[in-house]
């Protein structure tokens, strides 16, 4: 391990330790999903307990529903909002808020595109709807994010508590708006407009269904690293999540920055809403859900709160996830077990981050991993 | 701005009041009895709630803790019904035996899921948000896999615990009677939860495990200086309240329902969070909060199945379903912002705690 670690080293330079801490505990969890693919194996028809096969048959059929082209295309579809959700998550770890709301403003942003697609899209052209609409699933995400950012920066009332109440919030403001003002005219049951008939469908760009939200992330990424690292406001950011004291005595509005950052992860949430129902699900009806806010606070951990490093777990998390349905239909394992390697994947790594740090290695304790200053931040930013 | 036109604009209001006044009372029994039961499960989440943060645990995992009770109870009911067979139940509560093994493994699997909460926030010193996370990650994923393998055989439950009924001449009793029917007429963990409520009430403020309880949630500095073992403390908490959550989700599993399903919990150990804070970590006062929250849900069953006539009628009719499913969470946000007045953590409240050197 630790021969490769050197080796992994002088390719990735000071990457090298958080890349080979994330894969250990990626390919950790995959093995420990393997033993509960075995020990449940007896539940499966036609399937005897302890069936070592299993577990190798549902990972085959695993990368085979992810590196057939379809499952490409696929990946990438399901990265998008977790991509663009999990700069958001990782832009607050780094002024030191965790955004747990991520469910709320990914709502958000759905209601805002909807919106624009009942009210202009029957008169106008998809030129002037798409775009209207990907506007307004941002600003609607970035209002929602805008509400605990403020709300903690006028009164001090903890992120992640009030970001977990706005959620129900906004899971039930979304419910009330397709069954109201957003439903469609004359339907008997309570649901929304489709986006296809109303111009406002994202255009396919890549095989079967990957639509230009795809585009949109990647995007994302550059305009979020160059705000952390090129700007001010990015420059402000690190250093009240660093040490929110000094950033107030070196003059920074720290209540300041705590509204923008929060904002911004809105707004980037409020994207990945928009072009989910824009680019995928087109038309939504009560009891409509994501997991997408819990799934991004993985994506931001995995990539230690990196930009670049968020667009390697989204996809990782976004294979998975394209990977669970081919492993369904071939092996007959259900989808769940994604989310319990994702649990584990998250438990081994801060694990293995707290015993290096515990460790205190002698070059460890100063330069140490961004996802553990990460996590300090944030457990500070708990109290 | 003359005060007269104001204080007619008043009259409506104050009519409207006066009706929705008569509505309750009318109604008040149908209410209170889905009230007390609505708030059973949210008032055992807060009440793990209060256990863990009191001593400076924070604990954002109790809908894991929940979900995983929920099923493991169910799951092993499953299991001692197929290997037991069908037993018939007693008449208090209709207790069977695969009943009660099934609600021993729930309150064990809550208990383990909290040590594994107190493993990683008091002795690896994770952040105890992150910590929690994994949790409801974890718990969501492994039990709704499992229970979709074991789904496709329709498995058969081990029942659930009955309502204990109250006698017809208390019940009709004039002016208290509907309070001494809706608090009692409850299975097992609903009449648990009110005394576990009084008791912990009693021993946080009272005993002396209370009050290390709260110095180490305060200042466990200063505790460790009078001879607390403040680590060991807080993990005994952490596990034991995980007892309590766990007594929630079997509430869920095996008293509300006789069968899990995916996300059985459905956000009620977030709701339990917010009780919590509402009733500024106190047991007495989660449980008030958990009452207020549920009474959203009384009042709106009761505003679907008998509407109001009149002018409060039409009135009603014009609020969304949506606004009371999200009152709880809105009353919450509103106390918490501060304008009804600050909730305030215990001090030490998600820090973990490091030992200074015994130089």
């Amino acid at each position: 391990m630790k021969g490769l670690a050197r080796t992994l080293k002088r390719v990735f330079g000071t990457a090298a330790r958080p890349l080979a801490e994330s894969l250990v505990a990626i390919v950790l969890a995959l093995a420990i999903g393997a033993v509960l693919i075995a020990v449940f194996s007896g539940l499966l028809p036609g399937h005897s307990a302890f069936d070592l096969g299993l577990p190798y048959a549902a990972y085959a059929a695993l990368l085979e529903g992810v590196l057939s082209l379809n499952g490409m295309t696929a990946t990438l579809v399901y990265a998008t909002p977790l991509i663009l959700t999990g700069l958001g998550v990782a832009l607050g770890f780094k002024a030191g808020l965790f955004n747990i709301g991520g469910r709320g403003q990914f709502l958000m942003g759905a209601v805002g595109a909807l919106a624009v697609a009942t009210v202009v899209g029957q008169s106008q052209s998809s030129y002037i709807t798409i775009p209207l609409a990907l506007l307004a699933g941002a600003l609607f995400g970035a209002a929602a994010g805008f509400i605990p950012g403020a709300l903690k920066a006028t009164s001090g009332a903890h992120e992640v508590v009030t970001t977990i109440m706005l959620n129900y919030i906004f899971v039930f403001t979304t419910y009330w708006a397709i069954s109201g003002p957003l439903a469609l005219p004359g339907s008997p049951q309570a649901i929304s407009v489709d986006v296809t008939t109303r111009n406002a469908a994202l255009p396919i760009i890549l095989g079967r269904d990957g639509h230009l939200g795809i585009l949109v992330a990647l995007l994302a990424v550059p305009l979020v690293w160059f705000l952390l690292y090129r700007t001010t406001l990015g420059f402000e950011i690190r250093a009240a999540g660093a040490n929110p004291d000094a950033a107030r005595y070196g003059g920074m509005r720290t209540n300041r920055l705590i509204v923008l950052t929060m904002s911004i992860a809105g707004l980037l949430a409020g994207l990945a809403g928009a072009t989910t129902i824009l680019g995928v699900v087109h038309q939504v009806a009560p009891g409509y859900d994501t997991t997408v806010g819990f799934e991004a606070i993985t994506v931001a951990l995995l990539a230690r709160s990196n930009p670049i490093g968020v667009v390697f777990s989204g996809l990782l998390l976004g294979a998975m996830r394209a990977g669970a349905q081919s492993m369904q239909i071939q092996a007959g394992v259900p989808p769940e077990l994604v989310d319990a390697l994702q649990a584990i994947i998250l438990l081994l790594l801060v694990i293995n981050v707290l015993r290096r740090w515990l460790a205190g290695r002698s070059n460890g304790q100063r330069s140490a991993p961004a996802a553990t200053v990460g996590l300090a931040q944030a457990a500070e930013g708990a109290q | 701005m003359s005060g007269i036109p104001q204080a007619l604009d008043a009259i409506p209001v104050l009519g409207i009041l006066f009706q929705f006044l008569g509505y309750v009372v009318a109604n008040i029994t149908f209410m209170s009895n889905t009230t007390v039961a609505v708030a059973v499960p949210i008032a055992l989440a807060a009440l793990c709630g209060v256990m863990c943060e009191r001593s400076g645990v924070v604990n954002i995992g109790l809908e894991g803790i929940m979900l995983t009770s929920a099923f493991v109870g169910w799951i092993t009911g499953v299991v001692a019904v197929g290997i037991l067979g069908p037993s018939t139940p007693l008449p208090l509560f209709g207790i069977t035996l695969p009943l009660l093994i099934g609600l021993v493994a729930a309150l064990l699997a809550g208990m383990l899921v909290s040590l594994l909460h107190a493993w990683l926030s008091i002795s690896l010193r994770v952040d105890q948000i992150i910590s929690g996370t994994i949790i409801n990650i974890g718990a969501a994923g492994i039990t709704g896999y499992i229970y979709s393998l074991v789904a496709a055989q329709s498995p058969v439950g081990a029942g659930q615990f009955s309502h204990y009924q109250v006698p017809k001449d208390v019940a009709a009793f004039p002016i208290v009677g509907w309070l001494i029917n809706a608090v009692l007429s409850q299975g097992p963990i609903g009449i648990a939860t009110i005394f576990i409520v009084v008791v912990l009430q009693v021993m946080l403020f009272r005993s002396r495990w209370g009050l290390r309880t709260r110095a180490v949630g305060e200042h466990p500095h200063a505790a460790e200086t009078v001879g607390i073992n403040v680590i060991w403390l807080r993990y005994r908490n952490v596990v034991m309240s995980g007892a309590l959550a766990a007594l929630g989700g079997a509430w869920l599993s095996m008293e509300a329902g006789n069968k899990f399903d995916t996300n059985l919990t459905q956000g009620r150990g977030f709701i339990g969070l917010a009780a919590m804070i509402v009733g500024r970590w106190t047991p007495l006062g989660a449980f008030g909060a958990a009452l207020v929250f549920a009474s959203a849900t009384g009042l709106s069953t009761s505003l679907q199945i008998s509407p109001p006539q009149g002018d409060l009628g039409s009135l009603m009719a014009r609020v969304p379903g949506e606004f009371w499913e999200a009152l709880p969470y809105i009353i919450t946000i509103v106390i918490l912002a501060g304008f009804i007045g600050r909730s305030i953590a215990p001090a030490a409240d998600g820090q973990p705690y490091e030992r200074e050197s015994a130089s």
